[in-house]
């Protein structure tokens, strides 16, 4: 009892709806996205976007422009190079090794320009891109993130099923007349998106835990793939609302920690299950 | 309000390597950066040619959890790098392995990356307040290296080598070649595993002088381009270690001559020396 009318209590404060609207729009897009992501095995190039994710906000911060706007274009812009440029839409490791290490070593020569330009201490402004301040969203900039992210959930499922095909069976799918490399670099455009709206949810460095951990509980659940798609949008969304409500009741624990540890357990708790199940059968 | 001259750089380079030796400090930096050097280029060389950068980028990254955690319980940070890099090394050999296929493999690292940044970031929140700290663990710093530390780099760069001169040649053979490496009786497995131990202690190693996000520059780009240049293993596996010092080596020179930080200088120059290498071998 005491707990519901303390969960009650906290639904009325405004940062936590702000948080649980833009959050749940996130994560479906995340979840979403990731599942298309480890299909086309390109958990990599996802992680170099997050790295483009902190270039571009703090670039932004020491130009003085809306923090957001870098953001996007960052990822955005990386998304569709990594795409244009890698053999046909699939980036090779290490050119994407190298260059995501540079786009980093950037992010901390504008993080240094930051600091010094303003004068002020440089930690909160790169915690927060690094590892997210989803507590702290406004109602408008909440809004914006969860319209964007219904916006790109209905671009992906309307491409759902040709990019499904290509990406199972390339070949077959380029003999099909399916525009296979253009539906790739889209694809990866996409991703640079979710990046960006991931990055405000959970910060750049942690967006992985949205993208890549609920689509390979999915893929391990089930063969299935638009079964598998719903587990994994549905696994990451829930893995946010509890996480958030995790953190509302203990402010210790950062949202963003608990949002991940929730996707890591939900991952370890069905790969040790798959893992009995083999052992029986 | 500064009373001491920032140093300059100037034409005299006599005079420019003695004022960079003046101080103990940057003797202790170049000492430690070259050791670390030496180790990426060649545990890097194994790496790239084995295409687990994506693993050599988990484990820099473990790193990091490891250090907020060790402070957090009181021990220094140099420890937590270690014990979580070879942890998360025998994690990967064991997870990533039974009848997995490369994409679950991809999910799974991909996973423990996320977690681990999670719970490092929980460590630093719960420690409270070493705001400027978490920067030099993630990108890492020049400033403040102790003998003690380079003792133990120096240690465990020897405990690296010499693991690798024993495996080199049949962790060559499997890499390369491993149906045949199969059939001709290499224990595959074993020496993967052996070899993602020694990963996870060069990226430790690595993490301390480039934060733990930027190690991936020294473990890639200097092997990498080492490929290119040589099709030899042995003089690839030198030109990998000779690119890594002078990456090392000019990135801490002109951080000590010019206001910005260590990781920009390292990552930017090891993309150039990359892309000049692939430019011309083409």
């Amino acid at each position: 009892m005491i707990a519901s009318i303390d969960l009650l209590h906290l639904l009325s404060q405004p940062f936590l709806r702000n948080a649980l609207l833009a959050g749940i729009a996130i994560s479906l897009l995340g979840g979403l996205v990731g599942y298309f992501v480890v299909l086309r095995a390109q958990v990599f190039a996802t992680d170099a976007l997050s790295h483009a994710a902190f270039t571009g906000t703090l670039a932004a911060l020491a130009a003085g422009v809306e923090p957001r706007f870098g953001l996007f274009a960052a990822t955005i812009g990386v998304g569709l190079a990594i795409g244009a440029l890698g053999d046909r839409g699939r980036a090779d490791d290490v050119i994407i090794g190298i260059a995501f290490a540079w786009v980093l070593g950037l992010g901390v020569l504008f993080l240094s320009l930051y600091a010094t330009g303003r004068g002020a201490s440089n930690g909160t402004a790169s915690t927060a891109a690094l590892f997210g301040s989803i507590f702290g969203l406004s109602s408008g900039q909440a809004k914006f993130a969860a319209g964007l992210a219904m916006v790109l959930i209905v671009l992906l499922l309307t491409i759902a099923r040709p990019l499904l095909f290509a990406s199972i069976d390339e070949a077959v799918a380029a003999a099909r007349d399916i525009p296979v490399r253009r539906l790739g670099v889209v694809f990866l455009g996409i991703v640079g998106a979710t990046a960006a709206e991931a990055t405000q949810a959970v910060g750049a460095l942690l967006l992985l835990g949205l993208v890549a951990a609920p689509a390979g509980t999915a893929l391990l659940i089930t063969d299935r793939p638009f079964v598998g798609l719903a587990v994994s949008g549905g696994l990451a969304t829930g893995s946010t609302v509890i996480g958030l409500l995790v953190s509302a009741e203990v402010p210790r624990v950062p949202p963003s920690f608990a949002i991940v540890a929730m996707a890591t357990a939900a991952y370890a708790l069905t790969w040790l299950v798959t893992l009995w199940r083999r052992r029986i059968t | 309000m500064n009373s001491f001259p920032s140093p300059q750089l100037s034409w005299n380079v006599i005079a420019d390597v003695r004022a960079l030796l003046e101080y103990p400090f940057m003797v202790q930096a170049f000492r430690a950066g070259i050791i670390v050097a030496i180790l990426a280029g060649i545990v890097g060389w194994f790496m790239v040619l084995r295409r687990q950068s994506f693993a050599g980028h988990t484990l820099a990254v473990v790193g990091f959890p490891g250090a907020t955690a060790a402070v957090l319980i009181g021990v220094s940070s140099t420890y937590g790098f270690y014990a979580f890099s070879v942890a998360a090394a025998l994690v990967i050999a064991m997870l990533a392995n039974p009848g997995g296929s490369r994409t679950s493999e991809s999910a799974v690292v991909g996973t423990v990356q996320a977690f681990a940044l999670a719970f490092g970031f929980l460590c630093y929140t719960l420690y409270g307040g070493f705001a400027s700290s978490i920067g030099a663990l993630l990108f890492g710093s020049f400033l403040g290296i102790t003998s003690n530390q380079v003792a133990v780099l120096a240690a465990v760069t020897l405990a690296v080598v010499a693991g690798l001169a024993a495996i080199g040649r049949p962790l060559y053979f499997a890499t390369v070649d491993p149906d045949v490496a199969l059939a001709n009786g290499v224990p595959l497995r074993t020496l993967s595993t052996f070899y993602l131990i020694i990963l996870g202690l060069t990226a430790g190693a690595v993490s301390q002088i480039t934060g733990a996000l930027l190690v991936f520059a020294l473990l890639v780009a200097p092997a990498a381009a080492a490929q290119r240049l040589s099709l030899r293993p042995l003089i690839s596996l030198a030109w990998s270690v000779v690119l890594a010092v002078a990456i090392v080596v000019t990135s801490l020179s002109l951080a000590y001559y010019y206001p910005y930080p260590l990781g920009t200088f390292v990552t930017t120059i090891a993309l150039v020396t990359y892309l000049i290498v692939r430019v011309v071998r083409q």
